[in-house]
């Protein structure tokens, strides 16, 4: 700390370069982290510890085909299944397709394989005993206003009813929260009672999309997934266990190598970063080159000069990163507010401080190293000379 | 208490400026493309004609003189554009590809028809007798022997590992009749031959071939517990590359579909056919069902994503056009402040200000125009024909190629020389502000 003033000193030297600097770092971490927490949202969809238990049974040809609900009891049978229960996509449309949310047919107990879903014990109830009956995510019910008792029209995309309607009716009673931050994406989610699904849809009745299978022992996840899929081996309908993580990874792997392009971004950004605040530490330290001598003449090791440019530089990034951080977790919160696009919090996440911090640091060691070297190479009588 | 007060308005006095740096970038680069040109004219007349414009142009081929002296700071400059572009280029580029990709396929005289509120091929089922009945309908043009040009195909999805990743991804796979090739007269084929309708044969998209393990033209594979061989591969430059097709007449069966379709396409007997086509499927009570042009259906299909990635490329482009911004303006300002007494000298001499301006401005923006120009340049020797896939509104994989166009690239240039007008404008004022006598005592 006793070298505060001598640090503070050659940052405030040329206030408006090390301000200019620290604005181009700020926009750097500003996209560093939205960008990561991108990235977050689309591998959070595999990283939760809630669902290390449930394993997900779809068509061996494609996820998209359906499964015979004749299946059901012949699964939970399979030594080692907790519970089983199932599901099948609705894809069904709230007044525009652009307002596009997922929404499934499901089970009366399939509420009850995901105990992170946080209902009233009401809401439970009702969402059994209410034929027309249908849960949202709270994120959801925000985003159009909805509340308990609420009526609200899908238009069928795959499931047109009996009758020839497209519009299916939902009774909404109730609403569940998700606690983990990174699973907030969850509160997007729309579930309907199976019972409505099945007697009313023109087509495809006793069929059903997926089943949800949690298991006693999450140890014996694989050997049960392969008693799952022994089940229907050579029929007409082959299955394919997985766990509920892996399913999840391979759905959101399609999406694109997101992984690839965010990186693609971070390398362009960080590469210019580095070359801007390299260049502005080094016409800062070639400036102060008397004054660094004067510092060696005075009694300063080679080494304390060294870690004087480094931790200027440090200070920077630092500075100028943690601004830009704070301001990504804000941006994130205002997409959130006016597009309703969730992404995994950003200034709470003690990985996101890590991993940023960690990058912080090590660019800045990075810029301050060339020009610190110099320092420590100084010769007095040379700088104090002017050579 | 008046110190800290001053620094609330000096610290909101930089919030302004960068606010008003964001505004300025995204208007100088949203401008329609004449302003360069109608910026440039008056310019070049200026520089050419005017005596101060001869001394703007002396005043700028000294400072370039002087770029080698300081390459490290002007190459912060160039890179920091380049950056810039470069990854805005690339960006766009994805968006255009993928657009571009999907809207070959479609035509303003062929439609699409499907179950009504079905938005895509997937969710749709079309009867036998529905297909009978639209394809009997007096808009679509008769082909050979009298038979209607018209088209009910199957959508099913297969899951095939992909070479990159070696995990499961989603192929369509389409189920066809003998009347598709005449309603995709662009379709080729490249390797091996048809499939012969009735057999376990496919044929697979070019795009598809390359982005999927185990569906070179030769091998086989399993379809729902059945054997197919792959006997051709065809190419046709839209999403229809991304396919594997089959006879319909097969495919059916193997999904357990009987002998129903996804869609009807057909072939109007002109463009101006579509509306009485429409009103005639609409009016007909046997029929329950949605009908486009295919160029609609495949324009709707692309626009939500081209929107997300044109959206994604601009917000980053500005966030990183501020960094960059700021980088220009420190080397720039360094730059001033080391010619000052070249500068002096030349003021002392009889230059006048608005030439030194000028000077500055148009060095900062030969500097943006060389990393504009890098940043395009090399986001075009990387990206343009870069193959990429992602999931589209049938749930399977589209195959797509990066486009850098010549649109784009100019667009890249635009958004460079206002990084570089913005970046150059404050130090160049600084340049002209400063006082002549005591630049001449500077060192």
């Amino acid at each position: 700390m006793k070298y505060w003033q001598l640090i503070r000193a050659a940052l405030l030297r040329h206030k408006v370069r090390t301000l200019f600097t620290l604005l181009s770092v700020v926009a750097a971490f500003l996209l560093f982290g939205l960008l990561d927490s991108v990235r977050g949202a689309f591998a959070g969809a595999g990283s939760s510890v809630a669902g290390l238990n449930r394993l997900v049974t779809v068509s061996k040809i494609s996820f998209t085909l359906q499964l015979p609900k004749s299946l059901l009891e012949p699964i939970r049978a399979v030594p080692g299944v907790a519970d089983v229960t199932y599901a099948n996509w609705f894809g069904g449309i709230y007044q525009d397709p652009k307002n596009f949310f997922p929404n499934e047919a499901v089970a009366a107990n399939f509420l009850d394989a995901y105990p992170e879903w946080q209902f009233t014990p009401a809401a439970r109830a009702a969402f059994r005993s209410t034929r027309t009956g249908a849960v949202v995510g709270a994120a959801l019910a925000r985003q159009f206003n909805w509340k308990v008792g609420d009526r609200i029209p899908l238009q069928a995309t795959i499931f047109p009813q009996k009758n020839g309607s497209n519009t299916w009716t939902l009774d909404l009673v109730g609403i569940f929260h998700v606690t983990d931050e990174r699973q907030k994406a969850q509160e997007k989610l729309l579930l309907f009672n199976w019972d409505y699904f099945d007697e009313a849809r023109a087509f495809g009745a006793g069929n059903v999309g997926w089943y949800v299978v949690r298991v006693a022992d999450a140890a014996a996840a694989d050997r049960v997934a392969q008693a799952i899929d022994a089940l229907s081996a050579n029929s007409d309908h082959e299955t394919k266990t997985q766990s509920e993580r892996a399913f999840q990874l391979a759905f959101v792997s399609q999406f694109g190598d997101i992984g690839l392009i965010v990186g693609a971004i971070m390398a362009a950004v960080f590469f210019t970063l580095i070359l801007l605040t390299g260049n502005t530490m080094a016409q800062a330290v070639r400036e102060r080159v008397p004054e660094l001598a004067i510092l060696k003449t005075i009694g300063f090791t080679s080494g304390s000069v060294l870690g004087l440019v480094l931790a200027e530089s440090v200070l920077l990034l630092v500075l100028g990163g943690v601004a830009g951080i704070v301001l990504a977790g804000a941006v994130a919160k205002g997409l959130t507010a006016t597009l309703g696009i969730i992404l995994p919090p950003i200034v709470s996440s003690l990985a996101v401080w890590t991993r940023s911090l960690g990058v912080m640091v090590l660019i800045g060691v990075i810029v301050g190293a060339l020009p610190a070297y110099r320092g420590l190479r100084l010769r007095v009588v040379d700088a104090l000379a002017g050579r | 208490m008046a110190r800290r007060h001053n620094r609330v308005v000096a610290l909101l006095g930089w919030a302004a400026t960068w606010v008003l740096l964001a505004a300025a970038l995204l208007l100088l680069a949203w401008l329609p493309g004449w302003w360069l040109p109608a910026l440039l004219g008056p310019l070049a007349l200026w520089l050419y004609a005017t005596r101060s414009g001869r001394q703007a142009r002396a005043a700028t081929q000294l400072g370039i003189a002087t770029i080698p002296q300081r390459l490290g700071s002007s190459a912060v400059v160039v890179v920091g554009i380049a950056g810039v572009v470069g990854v805005l280029v690339a960006l766009l580029a994805m968006g255009a590809g993928f657009a571009a990709t999907l809207n070959q396929g479609g035509s303003d005289d062929t439609a699409i028809v499907l179950r009504a509120g079905a938005q895509a091929e997937l969710n749709s089922v079309i009867s036998r007798d529905t297909v009978e009945i639209i394809s009997e309908l007096p808009q679509v043009q008769r082909g050979a022997a009298g038979r209607p040009i018209a088209s009910g195909e199957l959508v099913v999805v297969a899951a095939l590992p992909k070479r990159s990743t070696g995990l499961d991804a989603n192929v369509e796979v389409r189920g066809v009749g003998e009347r598709a090739w005449e309603l995709r007269p662009a379709l080729r084929i490249i390797n091996g031959r048809k499939f012969t309708p009735g057999l376990r044969e496919l044929i697979v998209g070019r795009r598809a071939r390359e982005q999927f393990r185990g569906i070179d033209v030769g091998s086989s594979l399993k379809l729902n517990g059945q054997l197919w061989q792959v006997v051709g591969e065809f190419e046709a430059h839209d999403a229809s590359d991304s396919d594997l097709w089959g006879d319909v007449e097969v495919v059916g069966p193997t999904y357990r579909r009987g002998s129903s379709r996804t869609s009807v396409t057909v072939k109007l007997t002109e463009p101006g056919a579509f509306e009485a086509f429409r009103a005639q499927l609409a009016t007909d009570p046997r029929l329950n069902v949605d009908v486009k042009t295919t160029r609609a259906y495949y324009s709707e299909q692309s626009a939500n994503l081209t929107r997300l990635i044109t959206g994604l490329g601009n917000a980053i482009g500005v966030i990183m056009g501020i960094g960059a911004v700021f980088g220009a303006l420190n080397s720039m300002y360094a730059a001033v402040a080391t010619r000052t007494r070249e500068i002096s000298t030349l003021r002392a001499v009889g230059f006048r200000a608005a030439p030194v301006v000028a000077s500055v401005m148009l060095e900062t923006m030969l500097l943006a125009l060389l990393g504009g120009a890098l940043g395009a340049g090399i986001a075009w020797l990387l990206f343009d024909h870069y193959t990429a896939s992602t999931l589209g509104a049938n749930f399977t994989q589209i195959v797509f190629a990066f486009r850098v166009t010549p649109e784009l690239l100019w667009r890249g240039i635009k958004w460079a020389l206002a990084m570089g007008m913005l970046g150059g404008l404050f130090p160049a004022l600084r340049a002209a502000r400063h006082s002549v006598t005591e630049g001449l005592r500077e060192l």
